[in-house]
């Protein structure tokens, strides 16, 4: 039976993280009230690729090639034990090399690439396995205070195998001068957390003459309780 | 091991977003029997503001109080310029609490957006439910903030929940 453990103090970005503006008006100010996990916790959505088709090359858009540096973006999904979370289903979704997100709403002055839509989904295999192709994403500004610009990053939703560890989040790169800048990357108090959340340089994911690569293990909240116990 | 950190969805999110996942009775859902409802409401901050941007996520057991046993759950809406939600799906039945105890029917809401470090999570319960009174979950909040969890009929079939992420009459949030 699996546990779904409550992240460690300071491994999670504060609700209320000031620096972050948009945080001020949409952090609750009760603190949420903890339940016990029952099926509508411990039970997830079945995405059969039927209905949830996987598409893991961004790097391609109808036929054509996207402007860019093309990469190769790869991990594991595990919990907490280390064990691969089969089956999770990863939604993907980010700006293009110039910074520009495929969004109505996103007003940047940079170009769209009509050959880059920006997002992928894909499936962890038996050993927690995933990958996508895709364009190494720009660095765009955000308002959010004077000359403020997220640093590189894709976005990353995942669903697992309790509702309780669905969660959504954000991959950097490494050695991004704007990391140490930005709010919502530097709302995580505990430094090492913070630094699982940049992608390694990963030559064992690039492709001769073709690709460079990257890797980003995500763990998921999940404990295996009773190990030996059967509960059928 | 440690958990990554939640991040949040940012305002951009509706590249993967399917317009069509706000309708629980399509595909293979069609062909189930049950009871149709429209689940809906609109999403406030703290001064009151419509929060435009959004993405709201349902997961429900079906009629039969069941999860992913015939009927798929699980449900994905934008809000609107007006910070509404709107899903169409099957009213969910009671599903087994902790113990030999029952849970009344409902649904959980997960709220992601711009601004939100981590998604917040609810429950939509129905006003007037006689399960409710006895509720495991229901009964861990207090009194006084219960409504926030009660959708109400507004309409033969529409349930309306508002959601307000801040201040007065906050929105009871779980931590699951
Ligand atoms: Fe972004």
């Amino acid at each position: 039976m699996t546990e779904f453990p409550r992240p460690a103090p300071g491994t999670w970005p504060p609700m209320n993280s000031p620096a972050y503006g948009s945080t001020r008006k949409r952090h609750a100010l009760h603190p949420p009230i903890a339940i016990p996990h029952t099926l509508s916790e411990t039970s997830a959505p079945r995405f059969t690729p039927s209905a949830y088709p996987a598409y893991a090359d961004m790097s391609v858009h109808e036929g054509q090639a996207a402007m860019g540096e093309r990469i190769i973006v790869g991990g594991r999904v595990l919990d907490e034990d280390g064990r691969p979370v089969r089956g999770a289903m990863l939604e993907i979704w980010q700006a293009n090399a110039a910074g520009r997100y495929h969004h109505m709403r996103d007003q940047h002055d940079a170009p769209l690439d009509p050959h880059f839509a920006g997002s992928a989904r894909v499936f962890s295999d038996d050993e927690g396995h995933w990958q996508i192709t895709t364009i190494k994403p720009g660095a765009y500004p955000w308002g959010n205070h004077a000359k403020a610009w997220r640093p590189v990053h894709i976005h990353f939703g995942l669903h697992g195998q309790g509702f309780a560890q669905r969660m959504i989040t954000q991959m950097y790169f490494p050695g991004d001068p704007l990391l140490p800048l930005d709010p919502v990357f530097m709302a995580t108090p505990d430094a090492a957390a913070r630094e699982r959340l940049i992608a390694k340089f990963d030559l064992d994911y690039a492709v001769e003459n073709w690709a460079l690569g990257y890797r980003f293990d995500i763990v998921l909240r999940g404990r295996n309780a009773t190990p030996m116990e059967d509960h059928k | 091991m440690t958990t990554t950190a939640s991040q949040t969805a940012g305002p951009y999110w509706h590249i993967i977003d399917h317009p069509e996942w706000a309708d629980l009775r399509r595909g293979e859902n069609a062909a189930m029997a049950g009871t149709s409802i429209t689940l809906t409401g609109q999403i406030t901050d703290g001064d009151g503001t419509p929060c435009g941007d959004a993405m709201v996520e349902i997961w429900q057991a079906g009629p039969d109080g069941a999860y992913e046993a015939g009927f798929h759950g699980f449900g994905r809406c934008a809000s609107d310029d007006q910070g509404r939600f709107r899903f169409t799906t099957l009213k969910p039945g009671p599903v087994p609490g902790p113990g030999n105890s029952l849970q009344a029917p409902h649904i959980t809401l997960a709220v992601f957006a711009r601004g939100l470090m981590n998604h917040v999570t609810t429950r939509a319960y129905f006003a007037a439910e006689p399960l409710n009174e006895a509720d495991p979950i229901l009964a861990l909040v207090p009194e006084a903030r219960r409504p926030t969890m009660l959708a109400r009929e507004t309409a033969p079939g529409v349930w309306t929940l508002d959601i307000r992420l801040q201040g007065a009459d906050e929105t009871v949030f779980l931590d699951i």
